[in-house]
């Protein structure tokens, strides 16, 4: 009974998000205020829906209900509580509902904060988000019902994939979803701005925190997914270039170049038809990285729904949806004229320069992700894009990015006037490449003296960044959070830059074979098997290993890798065994039994990578500190003070 | 032309011309760095040329997989079901890798016609199948 009730909230669902849609849309360009304000009660109905439906299948996986197919497939009676909730976005059906469910939660959010916005203009953009949700909705409902019944009910499930089974995976699609779904967000406020006609510094300053949040999320969101990599699927390997890692990277890179140029848009009223454009294009990107990992069109890692309706139809709302809004777009941009001029070495300059080489960047892992499937489509099926072109295009564009923004936070609004900035940003670098000459001399004995420029790179970045902050407290004057947020977000930038030419040159690697009491040596640490016992876990048989990890003979640690042999799927999963000592990860996985008692491992030493998962972290944080900034309060404070008639028209 | 206007000259001439190197540097970095991807059928049919390195898919023959006892080798067979290409291997293989299972692997050929692997990769998925082969499979599957 309850999965049909389950079902039944989904249809209920779409038609108040057909609602929504219809009210916030059409209501304001009726000019029926009614209608408009009838929005916000479709907004809330949806959520409610959505929402139970979301807990009427947490509560099918929890109670073992395997008459529902999804839970059958995905669950089992031996899987863990932890896994049997994260199990709900374990597969397409499931993790399709996910994403309709956050997409309420950020409908909801945008309700609740907007209350201070101008009626008509909350009323489209709630409305715009209504369209996402019918598509999502329609697509869930016609192709991925989650609450399909398997009659006769099945006696046991056919377990969660094993690869899934942990915690680092049980939290990373929930974080990258918020992020994806977050990105609508902005897109809707476009959107209205489109329909408004209009765009001023206030719209810049209402769609900043949202998009800066979305930003934040996707970030966490990425380097977990990285993380749970390295640890498990990858061997050690943090980032393969594989489709779906570019579909979650291209959205990124967008929306941080969105971010900037709101920024500009908000201080200087410049730049207007260019962040529309850029916030169209993030969630257009989003949207795109959705139909890659559902149709199964790219081989990768992550596929998991490979069916070509499914496919079809994501194509087709893509179309709908970007084309739409592109349509919109070259309506109404010309409307938004904007006439400032600004200087050559101003600070629009800088974000100008930021924003043509995120989106080259974005542009050239675009290319790289779809031509397999262009040159597909010519009868040429038999190209494949690795690394080796990644790599250095991608460096091609991000190493001018990373230099002109040292440069560039000192830069003036509209003047073009550096002068005073010379001396300490030549001090900054010179003392930043001595750093690095003597990270890559002193620690590293001179190997890769390339390095000096990824080190160099990145403290000359965390040096130019704290000189005005550290010049404002000592003449103590107030920080405000939007500057110490930038500040710590640039920080995390250098961090992960430095972490990644560390773990890019110094990592050493090597499969060994190892017989119980014989030793193997890996980047100057020896790694020495004990020997290997059999345990059981909760849903698992594993084999244990024992290693004993020296250098010059001095004991460091103990590591003990194991690979699970899950009882249902009979899959075998490996979960290394980790040590970090000084921000350098001692890792070795285990691998086969190659028979004569021997084992094969996979050793590897990694310097610096946790400071590869605390740049995101920082940035992230610095996206928080950000949003929390007064101006943002202020600004809806003021929208709260004008007259409310005021308000309908101006908007 | 006002300095205002020399000035935003000045900035789109720079923006074109950083954008065109852009593509142009992306481009041949994209020649360069392609890799190829065939199926035992397209190695039979003399598609792999010389020593070049390429991307091998396909399904892991069932009763292939050899090991040198105690050590890292091991060699086993790909197969699309239509023809055969023996690989070998020295390193640990992924979790997923099993026989009847799809995988790709990337190496190049010896002079003796054997796949020699730096790398092999197999899916998250079982029921993975390598592109092109998908269509040709028997329909029976083993496993859970």
């Amino acid at each position: 009974m309850l999965p049909e009730l389950g079902h039944f909230a989904l249809v209920l669902a779409l038609v108040l998000a057909a609602l929504q849609a219809f009210f916030g849309i059409v209501g304001p360009a009726l000019g029926r205020d009614r209608w408009a304000a009838a929005t916000t009660s479709a907004v809330a109905g949806q959520f409610v829906m959505v929402a139970t439906a979301v807990g009427i299948l947490v509560y099918a996986f929890v109670n073992f209900d395997f008459s529902v197919l999804y839970v059958a497939e995905n669950s089992n009676s031996a899987l863990p509580l932890m896994y049997r909730i994260a199990a709900l976005w374990g597969a397409h059906e499931g993790s399709l509902l996910l994403w309709i469910f956050l997409l309420a939660v950020w409908t909801l959010a945008v309700a609740i904060a907007s209350r201070n916005l101008p009626e008509r203009f909350a009323a489209r953009v709630l409305g715009v988000l209504g369209v996402l949700s019918f598509g999502f909705l329609l697509f869930t409902l016609a192709t991925s019902d989650p609450f399909r019944r398997l009659i006769p009910a099945a006696a046991d499930g056919r377990d969660l994939n094993p690869l899934l089974q942990d915690p680092g995976l049980a939290v990373h699609p929930p974080v990258l979803y918020t992020g994806y779904v977050g990105l609508a967000v902005a897109f809707s406020f476009a959107c209205a701005a489109m329909l408004e006609g209009r765009m001023d510094p206030d719209w810049a300053r209402w769609t900043r925190p949202w998009t800066t949040a979305a930003w934040a999320f996707l970030t966490c969101g990425i380097a977990l997914g990285s993380w749970w990599s390295y640890y498990t699927l990858g061997w050690g390997g943090y980032w393969e270039w594989d489709p779906v890692e570019n579909a979650s990277f291209m959205p990124w890179l967008v929306a941080t170049a969105l971010i900037h140029s709101l920024a500009v848009t908000e201080k200087r009223g410049l730049f207007k038809s260019w962040t529309l454009l850029l916030a169209i294009l993030a969630f257009s990107l989003s949207l795109l990285g959705t139909f890659l990992v559902r149709s199964g069109v790219l081989v990768s890692v992550h596929s998991f729904a490979a069916d070509p309706s499914r496919g079809r139809f994501i194509l087709a709302f893509l179309g709908l949806v970007i084309g739409g809004a592109l349509t919109l777009y070259a309506w109404r941009a010309p409307l938004l004229k904007s006439n400032a001029g600004f200087d050559l070495l101003s600070r629009e300059s800088f974000l100008l320069f930021n924003n043509i080489l995120l989106v080259v960047a974005a542009a050239t892992v675009l290319g790289g992700t779809l031509a397999p499937l262009i040159a597909d489509t010519f009868g040429q099926s038999s190209l494949s894009v690795g690394p080796p072109y990644f790599r250095p295009t991608f460096l091609l564009a991000v190493i001018p990015l990373l230099l002109l923004l040292s440069v560039g936070v000192h830069a003036n609004w509209k003047r073009g006037h550096l002068e005073a900035a010379v001396r300490p940003l030549l001090v900054t670098l010179v003392v930043a490449g001595l750093l690095g000459a003597a990270v890559v001399f002193g620690a590293y004995g001179g190997r890769h003296a390339l390095a000096i420029i990824g080190f160099g790179i990145g403290s000359w970045i965390i040096l130019s960044s704290l000189l005005d902050p550290v010049d404002r407290l000592r003449r103590h004057l107030s920080l405000s959070r939007a500057v110490l947020g930038m500040t710590l977000a640039h920080i995390g930038l250098a961090v992960a830059v430095i972490a990644l030419t560390g773990v890019e040159s110094y990592t050493s690697e090597s499969d060994i074979a190892l017989a119980a009491g014989a030793s193997a040596q890996v980047g100057g640490y020896d790694f020495k098997l004990i020997g290997t016992q059999p345990i059981e876990g909760a849903n698992y048989n594993a084999i244990r290993a024992t290693v004993i990890v020296t250098r010059d003979g001095q004991p460091i640690t103990t590591l003990y890798p194991e690979s699970r042999t899950f009882w249902v799927q009979q899959q075998t999963r490996k979960v290394a065994g980790i040590y970090n000592r000084h921000g350098t990860d001692l890792f070795i996985a285990l691998g086969d039994d190659l028979g004569a008692g021997r084992w094969s491992f996979r050793a590897q030493i990694r310097p610096l990578i946790t400071l590869l998962w605390l740049g995101p972290l920082f940035m992230a944080l610095g996206g928080a500190l950000a949003l929390s900034d007064r101006r943002y309060r202020m600004a809806r404070a003021a929208a709260r003070a004008a007259p409310p008639g005021a308000r309908g028209e101006a908007y | 032309m006002t300095p205002q206007r020399r000035k935003r000259l000045y900035l789109v001439l720079g923006i074109v011309a950083g954008v065109s190197v852009a593509t142009a540097l992306a481009l041949s970095a994209f020649r360069q760095n392609v890799t190829f991807y065939f199926i035992p059928t397209e190695v039979a049919a003399g598609a792999a040329l010389g020593d070049q390195s390429f991307r091998l898919g396909g399904m892991v023959t069932a009763g292939s997989v050899r090991r040198v006892p105690g050590s890292l080798q091991v060699s086993f067979v790909l197969t699309d079901f239509k023809h055969n290409v023996p690989v070998t291997y020295s390193g640990v293989l992924p979790d997923l890798f099993r026989e009847g299972q799809g995988v790709i692997a990337h190496g190049h050929l010896d002079a003796h016609g054997v796949f020699v692997a730096d790398e092999v990769l197999a899916k998250h998925d079982e029921k993975y199948m390598p592109p092109k082969i998908a269509g040709t499979a028997p329909t029976a599957r083993g496993g859970s």
